[in-house]
């Protein structure tokens, strides 16, 4: 579907038509991302983010593929190959430094994302089923990112993946088989690494292949805009290309900055020194920390202290994995008929200390388990769980929002503050 | 019903993390963490000025062949080097035939068969050869290091945390244990065959003072080798071995962000260019 005013693709060349009868492949795309798609005219730089996340999942494959011919996942050789990688293939380096921080990019820019859809309600009918894609791809990402750690063998990537698939083993009964049959053994050994390879390379397509649903999905009800108001007629969008591509290719140029920025200067700024040692089984670092996208919910693991019912570490477990499965409940916990939070006073207040919040988890999840760490990850992780399954649902029901705009063009206009002269109803250049 | 069900379960996970709360309190309050040494007298590494800090930071060729050869002459009787190769070293400033001079010369011969019978035996190295390990295993090291092990040092300069300024503080940090750490934690006591550094994680490492004396390794050209010039050209030196293509990255990047800069500032004007006639 797609708003009745939207551009129609007209090829003029008989080639294209020709193509246009046979595999209309390129009236696809004109539909998707060019043209023939109206989007509004009023979105600001946080609607850059899933363009740029595209971009980071291009460049991950990419680099991917390349390192994956020079790469051996085999627990004798596999730290080894990294580092042939590093000194003797052509800016195998530059490969390298770009694949492990891309990933954190990746995660940057879908945090910033998912950042937007909280703030703007983007998770708001009609848009559930984007909001739960994105879910699913937020998902795969962090299986994909896990398991890509664990290919170099180095320290971290060894316990790393002992703890995580420890957290299986946190299930009764079953749990202990369960763990074994994931890592082909006891431990994590060569096993467990091919399998994790085979995966790290699949799943990437898979992320790809739900990517296209997400747009898909996005496509029909067309994109949301920060007012959060419904786009009621032509003079409220604008084509997709032009105007956003090149809005899009500004911010591209943006994200490269940072990105070469930390790949070039600060490569392991992100990383932990430990993965430099080679895997070993009989020595366990100091301190286990996954990678910094991993944190706050790494401390929402931690911080089940206590027996309850239930053992303490299998709570911790049920826990991590609830504070991500309870954002797909989101647009049915969050009632409100007004989307954005620019005009929800009440939402708005509780929505930046979920952000103060997510940010504390982090740090705590960074940092060593003990106190007063563990603590404070306790208040930060209650407050988690509380502020999606209390009190979000509570504000929607008493919360006063403020009047919002007829139209986005009448936002559009009252902020520039001009009422006259616009170009909205002249012809689309 | 998904509000009354999420409202138990927020109420049920909500309840669980203060009854840990609480149960961790209490606990804190009852017995107060104890301070352990590491805690209290661990130190951040010096920071050190080497020529390759910073975005522009390039190698001193001087400086890493005064490493290579405080590894070569201390440093390589116990730690390997082992993914570094004698042609490698051309890229700290060794001429082809300098690097087949030095893995000819090289103290320990590279382990090979003989070609006859099949035994093991050992030949001369050349420059495609990895640098030879002092101790054939494992075992053999930690045997003839009173079972301690030394780490090989090819990456032990990203391996540890601020890791070229690690190298430099660890090898100038040897000290007496303080006289205020054993007051505050007799238990602590360095043990027999140990050496007080407080660069090190904890505090005691198995390595003796590798340097100790100036003009412990005599440079040829013409620095003078105190312990501090040694370990910061040491330093140096393992920082290549970590990252032998620092310079190549740091000339790279630039041209890529300058790159960057100019691509970044064309479709600015072309966003603003598009966007001229319609408010937003």
């Amino acid at each position: 579907m797609s708003f009745p005013w939207a551009e129609q693709y007209a090829p003029k060349h008989p080639f294209m038509r020709y193509m246009d009868e046979k595999l209309p492949l390129p009236r696809l795309v004109y539909n998707a991302i060019g043209a023939g798609y109206p989007v509004p005219r009023n979105l600001n730089y946080f609607w850059n983010f899933g363009v740029l996340a595209g971009a980071a999942l291009a460049i991950q494959l990419i680099t991917g593929i390349v390192l994956a011919m020079h790469y051996a996942a085999n627990g004798a050789v596999a730290f080894d190959s990294v580092e042939h990688i590093m000194r003797d293939v052509n800016s195998g380096w530059m490969l390298r430094y770009a694949h492990a921080n891309g990933a954190s990019m990746f995660f940057i820019v879908v945090y910033l994302h998912i950042f937007r859809g909280l703030y703007y309600g983007s998770y708001k009918a009609p848009r559930e089923m984007v909001w739960l894609l994105g879910l699913v791809i937020f998902l795969l990402m962090m299986a994909t990112a896990f398991m890509g750690y664990v290919l170099p063998w180095g320290q971290m990537s060894f316990w790393g993946a002992k703890v995580i698939t420890g957290l299986f083993g946190a299930i009764p009964l079953v749990g202990e088989p369960i763990q074994t049959w994931l890592l082909g053994g006891f431990a994590p050994d060569n096993a467990a690494l091919n399998r994790f390879f085979s995966l790290h390379y699949l799943l990437p397509f898979v992320i790809l292949g739900v990517v296209i649903l997400h747009i898909w999905a996005l496509h029909i009800p067309g994109s949301s805009n920060p007012t959060g108001v419904d786009v009621k007629g032509p003079q409220d969008t604008v084509p997709f290309h032009p105007y956003y591509t090149a809005k899009d290719g500004f911010g591209l140029g943006v994200f490269l900055i940072i990105f070469a920025a930390l790949l070039f200067f600060a490569p392991n700024l992100l990383g932990h020194p430990d993965n430099y040692i080679p895997a070993n089984p009989l020595s366990t670092p100091a301190h286990i920390v996954p990678e910094w996208y991993f944190w706050p919910f790494y401390a929402i693991l931690r911080a089940f202290t206590v027996d309850f019912i239930l053992p303490a570490k299998l709570w911790g477990v049920v826990a991590m994995f609830a504070s991500i499965l309870l954002l797909f409940f989101l647009p049915w916990l969050d009632k409100s008929p007004v989307r954005s939070g620019s005009y929800r006073p009440t939402f708005r207040k509780f929505f930046w200390l979920l952000m103060i919040d997510v940010a504390i988890l982090g740090y705590c999840g960074g940092a060593p388990a003990e106190e007063p760490f563990v603590m404070i990850s306790q208040i930060a992780a209650a407050y988690y769980f509380a502020h999606f399954l209390i009190i979000i649902p509570i504000i929607s029901r008493i919360e006063r929002p403020l009047p919002l705009p007829n139209s986005i063009t009448e936002a559009v206009l009252s902020k520039s503050g001009k009422t006259t002269g616009e170009a909205a109803l002249a012809p689309a250049e | 019903m998904v509000r009354p069900i999420g409202f138990l379960v927020g109420l049920g996970f909500v309840g669980v993390l203060l009854w840990s709360l609480l149960w961790g309190a209490v606990a804190y309050v009852k017995e107060p963490p104890v301070p352990t040494a590491e805690h209290e007298f661990h130190e951040h590494p010096k920071k050190v000025d080497f020529s390759f800090n910073g975005p522009l930071g390039k190698f001193d060729r001087g400086q890493l062949q005064r490493g290579f050869q405080v590894y070569k002459e201390v440093c390589a009787a116990c730690h390997s080097l082992r993914l570094v190769t004698f042609r490698d070293l051309q890229g700290i400033g060794y001429t082809e035939g300098q690097t087949k001079t030095l893995a000819s010369e090289w103290a320990v011969e590279t382990p090979t068969i003989n070609e006859e019978t099949g035994e093991p035996a050992t030949r001369k190295s050349i420059p495609a050869d990895r640098i030879p390990a002092p101790f054939a295993n494992e075992i053999a090291a930690r045997a003839g290091n009173a079972g301690a092990l030394p780490p090989d040092l090819s990456l032990i300069a990203k391996a540890r945390h601020d890791g070229s300024n690690y190298v430099y503080s660890l090898l100038t940090g040897y000290q007496n244990q303080p006289a205020e750490l054993l007051k505050q934690f007799p238990d602590s006591k360095t043990g027999a065959g140990l050496h007080y550094n407080p660069y090190f994680a904890n505090l005691n490492l198995a390595m003796a003072p590798p340097l100790t004396s100036e003009g412990q390794v005599s440079y040829s050209d013409g620095t003078k080798p105190t312990v501090d010039q040694m370990s910061k050209d040491v330093a140096a030196f393992l920082t290549w071995t970590a990252e032998p293509k620092l310079e190549n990255r740091h000339s790279t990047g630039l041209a890529v962000l300058a790159f960057l800069l100019i691509f970044t500032v064309l479709t600015y004007m072309a966003y603003q260019n598009i966007w001229r006639d319609k408010k937003h």
